[in-house]
């Protein structure tokens, strides 16, 4: 049978960021994939040099307006590992907090767009629906909806006030009695079954052999999870279990979400909990940073988000290395797309949630005339403005 | 052009480009057409092909390999079509100015009609654009 090549992209209607692929296929089936990535590059990793820690850490808040909390705590987790910085409890139970709303708003986030790809958009205008009750709770807290700002080095930057708690538990009560509606659903709906159900499988071993993380790895039974195996501010005074389940399916990364939606919300009861009994200050001042280097890891929504970052003493880092979980979860659509109908596989490269703003952390252009890659020629600008700097004009 | 215009401002259909943002300011565009903000109650819809919006919605700072697309997606629009450019990168490129992969203001790449900063705008300061778009395309 012959081949057929089907681009996907960059601009195309159900993809909200700017991606490539290219899907080989033979008859219905996809043979083969190939993708092109880079669309997004913004040079994070140089801009950050050029910054101080603090800015730095909102500089990294913009690496991917979803994960704007998991790159922060990464960011000043990697800050504070190069001191071995202690921060007071209620910053603890605060970053903790912060961090499972935003888990519960990024699942939410994908379920919706998973309904949408499957053509199921009820699901999308539900899940987006009662997606906003967080993004208030959000505004609640730090005064923002998406970049919240709330990350410092030795502490959080806003408290929560003790007069709001009994609002947050109330939207809190909603969220919950909706999220067991949804997940009843997921559990019921024959339309969802149908399209999900042993769709773009994952195996156990493949998990593991791809280096997957987080929700990706999860569904396929490998029980990774940063939050239980490097516990770190609250979450080793917490009670929460990691969810996982077997087939590996879009199906079980599905219900996989839909529970860890369940466990945030009572990471974020305790937290609360915990917060109207605990007093203190909620930032140490630090002064100084010393040299040396430090990494940050945090259970981002999308599995295992990674910091490095060396100093030399000075007020910025010298270097500033990111990887997000996305980097080693996109390879895995080579286990996960072929051998699956056309119809399947837009939902398959959705399922494991890809970041492409902040995966590209690097690019490479290729021009279609000549060879060369114009990656050498941005290496010589570089060079180029870092000697024009040193020079002082 | 301004019984073309008015006819247009009944129902403007968009097309959304993003040109290397962080995803939000695209996240909050989605937003907008999900039930608590409804956008679709001023007969705007998201299209899938640039060759059938009225509207060019651009976000993110525009990069070296983003930047002929752009161009390009501008040329196959059916003209008139008007760009609005969302978000703080577009209007100041934001944290990203000393990128080394930014190469031109968006201003340079395609004719902008509106501008709404902020990082990222809220879903009420876009519609409050969207609803002057639509009073100027009525007189």
């Amino acid at each position: 049978m012959t081949k057929n090549r089907i681009p996907l992209g960059p601009f195309h209607p159900l993809l909200e960021e700017a991606e490539y692929f290219e899907l080989q296929i033979e008859g219905e089936t996809v043979v083969d994939l190939d993708m092109e990535i880079g669309w997004m590059h913004r040079g994070h990793e140089y801009i950050s040099e050029q910054k101080n820690f603090t800015q730095s850490i909102y500089l990294v808040e913009r690496i991917c307006g979803i994960c704007s909390t998991s790159h922060p705590i990464a960011c000043v987790r990697a800050i504070e590992d190069i001191d071995n910085l202690e921060i007071p409890i209620r910053a603890k139970y605060i970053r903790s907090l912060v961090g499972e709303l935003e888990r519960i708003h990024s699942h939410l986030l994908w379920l919706g767009l998973a309904g949408h790809f499957i053509g199921y958009d009820t699901v999308w205008m539900w899940a987006w629906k009662y997606r906003e009750t967080v993004l208030e709770m959000m505004e609640i807290i730090s005064g923002n909806r998406n970049h919240y700002g709330m990350m410092r080095v030795g502490g959080v930057g806003k408290d929560v006030k003790p007069k709001d708690i009994p609002d947050l538990l109330d939207k809190l009560d909603m969220i919950d009695e909706k999220m067991e509606m949804i997940a009843k659903v997921a559990n019921d709906d024959p339309v969802l079954k149908a399209r999900l159900k042993g769709v773009g499988v994952l195996s156990h071993e493949q998990a593991i052999n791809y280096c997957a993380t987080g929700p990706t790895s999860r569904a396929s039974g490998v029980p990774g999870d940063v939050r239980r195996d490097d516990p770190h501010d609250a979450y080793g005074m917490l009670d929460f279990d990691v969810i996982t389940a077997e087939n590996g399916d879009v199906y079980d990364k599905l219900v996989v979400r839909v529970l860890e939606i369940l466990e945030s919300s009572k990471i974020i009861r305790q937290c609360l909990d915990k917060l109207s009994e605990v007093e203190g200050p909620i930032l140490n001042n630090v002064e100084e940073i010393s040299p040396g280097e430090g990494i940050g890891r945090y259970e981002a929504p999308r599995g295992e988000v990674f910091h490095y970052i060396r100093s030399d003493g000075s007020n910025r880092p010298v270097r500033h290395k990111v990887r997000a979980p996305s980097y080693v979860n996109i390879p895995t659509y080579e286990a996960s797309c072929k051998g699956i109908s056309v119809s399947d596989a837009l939902i398959t490269l959705a399922s494991v949630d890809p970041c492409y703003c902040c995966t590209e952390r690097s690019l490479k252009i290729r021009s279609d005339s000549e060879e060369k890659p114009d990656l050498l020629e941005l290496s010589k600008q570089k060079t180029e403005r870092i000697r024009r700097e040193y020079n002082g004009n | 052009m301004s019984w073309y215009n008015k006819r247009l401002a009944k129902s403007l259909w968009v097309f959304h480009v993003s040109a290397s943002p962080c995803n939000n300011c695209d996240i909050e565009i989605l937003d907008l057409l999900t039930p608590k903000y409804d956008i679709e109650r001023f007969g705007i819809k998201l299209v899938g092909s640039i060759r059938h919006a009225d509207v060019m919605l651009v976000s993110g700072i525009v990069n070296q390999k983003i930047e002929p697309r752009i161009k390009r997606l501008y040329s196959q629009a059916p003209k008139p079509i008007f760009v609005v450019a969302i978000g703080s990168c577009m209007s100041s490129q934001g944290v990203f100015r000393e990128s080394y992969n930014r190469c031109k203001e968006v201003k340079e790449v395609v004719p902008v009609d509106m501008w709404i900063p902020g990082c990222p705008p809220k879903p009420e300061a876009m519609i409050e654009g969207v609803a002057k778009l639509i009073g100027v395309l009525n007189e």
